[in-house]
């Protein structure tokens, strides 16, 4: 099985642009695990955030998929397209990474 | 695309009395006592604080004699501890983890964790190697998340802490052998930080992220152990890594921690068969020469029989055992599992119907860096707790005493580390940073290799070479493996972008991995014995000249070996 990620790219202040990739995937599996396979295997720099992979525990890898909040690590790959983006209410960093930190956990929230 | 560096070399400067690295429950513990001892903390993460890490992953219990469910004394505790480390434990640490574990797990139900009940009394359950019920959880599968989120409760509350999510500790800044700071990278803007402190803390967890299968977070390859032995302090028993027999294989598992089938497996009986759908556990507890001839196996047993059987040619699909429940009714199946079922429902999983593929997993270390009963060092200064720590499990660690460890090695890494600030004043000088800000400094943007690649290269090599059974042309073949990466990734840092780049935390991760990775694949080729999670299939069964302890230290970039006695005398307290 095929699918197709178009996953919104570029940081705070670019011109978002969107790349797509089409990735093998097999039954079960989730967009978290196609996201780190292109890293793997075709753009090590595509920046995502997340932590526990498989326990959902961390709740770090929220981002829009296919226009919903969603977990990447819960949400599975499926063929065709799907569409990734950043969370639209926090400040984006890069990629699909947006600020998430409570903001008295932040660098620069106080220095 | 801008032409600037990716890496912004004016450092942002912060100050504090006491540096915690990590905020899993040893470094959240870590900075509640050292604020209670009245130093100002800073404690900071790679990821979200309290998220990164095993803690907040964690299903299932933690080990204390509470004397809750059945009368108990620690001393017990420490008898079973002591018997699964196989004369290897610390037995200043194995105490210390014994004593201070029930006032820990008795501080986190004040604090309203939730600890389990049942009549008026926390519930205690029954593991393996436990002598008697000792291990409190929290339902149903909650224990990490539940502690976590009591810890952070507890840090927003008090005062003296300033907590950094997002700061990778890159380096631990040095003057004269002494810790005075750290220098770190904030991963979302690509800004070098240096931090000064009169005391740091390693709290970075464990290493299982070093192999192909694992139960870690993406945070887990071992960070401390490399800041510890490029600062100069000893590591020990490096070599002992534990494998979870029954990780979960296949078919794709989301939203459930790997591990989860052990208690049901008890529970209900699951059979573990082969591609032929035949029991073989059977076969290596009245064949192998490493049985003890019962017939429930052991953890390193039941590794022992998944991979020979692989190895046979006789594995499931996905290179693992079947691990069966159907021969149990549905009903039970339902009241074991409770809610369980309907999200492995949503997996596709339907236990009555079908089994599910398993295969053991790197789980935890045993092995870290060597402290004395203060979570010192032998670098003035620097101090860890946590499962960063080796020795208080030996060559084996008993379920449960992971998150006690984290507790109770926490809060005394603490107070010790409070202690220390209120004595001396700050040692920090801007040079000590140097070496480390010049490293970034130098990152620059590169097409290949790809580091993400190269990551999963070396989980392969491990897997491989350096797993649960181990042979001389295996580890001599992952010592060269390892240096090749090593001559691959080269000194120069790649980088492909300022904000959030992980190319650059891939490299960095790879440059710890990698001296880490050597760290315990060199002390297993030098132990030529098999003894608890180290086994050699050339070198079966325990050798009573091996009862020593393997120290490892980096002098010139070369690893060196040193053989010591194991800790005795149970001075707690
Ligand atoms: C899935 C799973 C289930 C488990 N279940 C149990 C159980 O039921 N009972 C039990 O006793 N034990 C269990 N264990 C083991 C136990 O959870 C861990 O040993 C324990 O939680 C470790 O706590 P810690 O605070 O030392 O490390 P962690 O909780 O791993 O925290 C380490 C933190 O350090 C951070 N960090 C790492 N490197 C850096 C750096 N360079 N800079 C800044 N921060 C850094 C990480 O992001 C992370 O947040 C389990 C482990 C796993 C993985
Ligand atoms: S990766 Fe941790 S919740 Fe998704």
């Amino acid at each position: 099985m095929k699918a197709t990620l178009s996953i919104q790219r570029g940081a705070l202040g670019e011109a978002p642009r969107h790349d797509a990739f089409d990735i093998p995937f097999e039954h079960g599996q989730s967009i978290l695990d196609g996201l780190r396979a292109i890293r793997r295997s075709m753009d090590p720099s595509l920046a995502f955030r997340f932590s526990c992979i498989n326990a959902n525990a961390c709740k770090e890898c929220m981002m829009l998929i296919d226009g919903k909040v969603d977990y990447a690590c819960t949400v599975r790959l499926k063929e065709g397209m799907t569409t990734l983006a950043p969370l639209p209410k926090k400040a984006l960093i890069r990629d699909l990474v947006t600020e998430i930190a409570p903001p008295d956990e932040r660098l620069m929230s106080r220095s | 695309m801008t032409s600037s560096p990716p890496v912004i070399s004016v450092p942002i400067h912060l100050e504090s009395d006491v540096l915690v690295v990590g905020a899993g429950g040893a470094g959240m513990y870590a900075a509640l006592e050292a604020a209670k001892g009245g130093a100002s903390v800073i404690l900071a993460d790679r990821s979200l604080i309290g998220r990164g890490g095993a803690t907040v992953m964690a299903q299932m219990t933690v080990a204390a004699a509470l004397g809750e469910q059945t009368p108990d004394h620690w001393e017990h505790h420490f008898a079973d501890t002591l018997a699964a480390g196989r004369g290897l434990c610390d037995e200043r640490l194995a105490a210390l983890l014994c004593e201070d574990g029930p006032q820990r797990l008795r501080e986190m139900d004040a604090w309203k964790v939730g600890w389990a009940r049942e009549d008026g009394h926390i519930k205690q359950a029954q593991a393996p190697g436990h002598d008697r019920p000792r291990c409190a959880y929290v339902d149903f599968l909650s224990t990490g998340p539940a502690v976590s989120k009591t810890l952070r409760t507890q840090l927003n509350n008090a005062s003296g802490i300033r907590r950094i999510g997002d700061l990778s500790i890159v380096d631990i800044a040095l003057r004269d052998g002494e810790a005075c700071g750290a220098t770190a990278l904030h991963l979302p803007t690509g800004q070098t930080v240096t931090l000064a402190a009169k005391a740091v803390i390693i709290a970075t967890g464990g290493l299982t992220g070093l192999y192909r299968r694992n139960s870690a977070s993406s945070n887990m390859g071992g960070d401390g152990y490399a800041l510890a032995l490029r600062a100069g302090a000893d590591l020990i028993d490096m070599e002992f890594v534990q494998f979870f027999p029954i990780g979960h294989l296949a078919p794709r598992l989301v939203g459930m921690d790997p591990i989860m089938w052990d208690p049901f497996r008890y529970k209900l009986g699951g059979k573990l068969l082969n591609s032929e759908m035949r029991e073989f556990e059977m076969d290596y507890a009245t064949k192998d020469a490493r049985s003890d001839g019962t017939y429930k196996l052991t953890r390193d047993l039941a590794t022992y029989a998944i991979t020979k059987e692989v190895e046979a040619g006789r594995g499931s699909p996905a290179g693992g055992a079947y691990l069966s429940f159907q021969h149990v009714p549905e009903a039970e199946i339902r009241k074991a599992f409770g809610p369980v079922v309907d999200r492995l429902a949503e997996n596709g999983i339907d236990l009555a119907q079908r089994p599910v593929e398993v295969a053991p997993i790197a789980h935890y270390h045993m092995g870290g860096i060597r402290v004395d009963e203060m979570m010192q060092t032998g670098v003035p200064g620097l101090y860890a707790c946590g499962e960063a720590v080796g020795g208080a499990n030996g060559a084996n660690r008993l379920s449960g005493n992971a998150i006690t460890e984290a507790f109770v090695f926490g809060a005394r890494a603490g107070r010790s580390a409070a202690e220390r600030a209120k004595q001396g004043a700050s040692m920090w000088t801007a040079d000590a940073a140097q070496p480390t800000l010049d490293l970034l400094r130098s990152a620059s943007k590169r097409d290949a290799p790809n580091p993400a690649a190269i990551i999963v290269k070396l989980q392969a090599v491990m897997a491989d070479d350096v797993g649960p059974f181990r042979t001389d042309v295996k580890l001599r073949s992952a010592i060269s493996a390892i240096a090749q990466l090593k001559a691959d990734i080269g000194n120069t840092p790649f980088a492909s972008a300022k904000a959030f780049d992980p190319v650059l935390a891939d490299w960095l991760d790879l440059r710890n991995m990698l001296a880490v990775a050597q760290s315990v694949a060199v002390p297993a080729l030098a132990r030529t014995e098999s003894r608890g999670a180290h086994q050699r299939d050339d070198h079966l069964g325990l050798d009573e000249a091996w009862s020593v302890n393997q120290i490892v230290t980096v002098s010139d970039g070369d690893i060196t070996l040193r053989k010591v006695m194991p800790t005795t005398g149970k001075a707690a307290a």
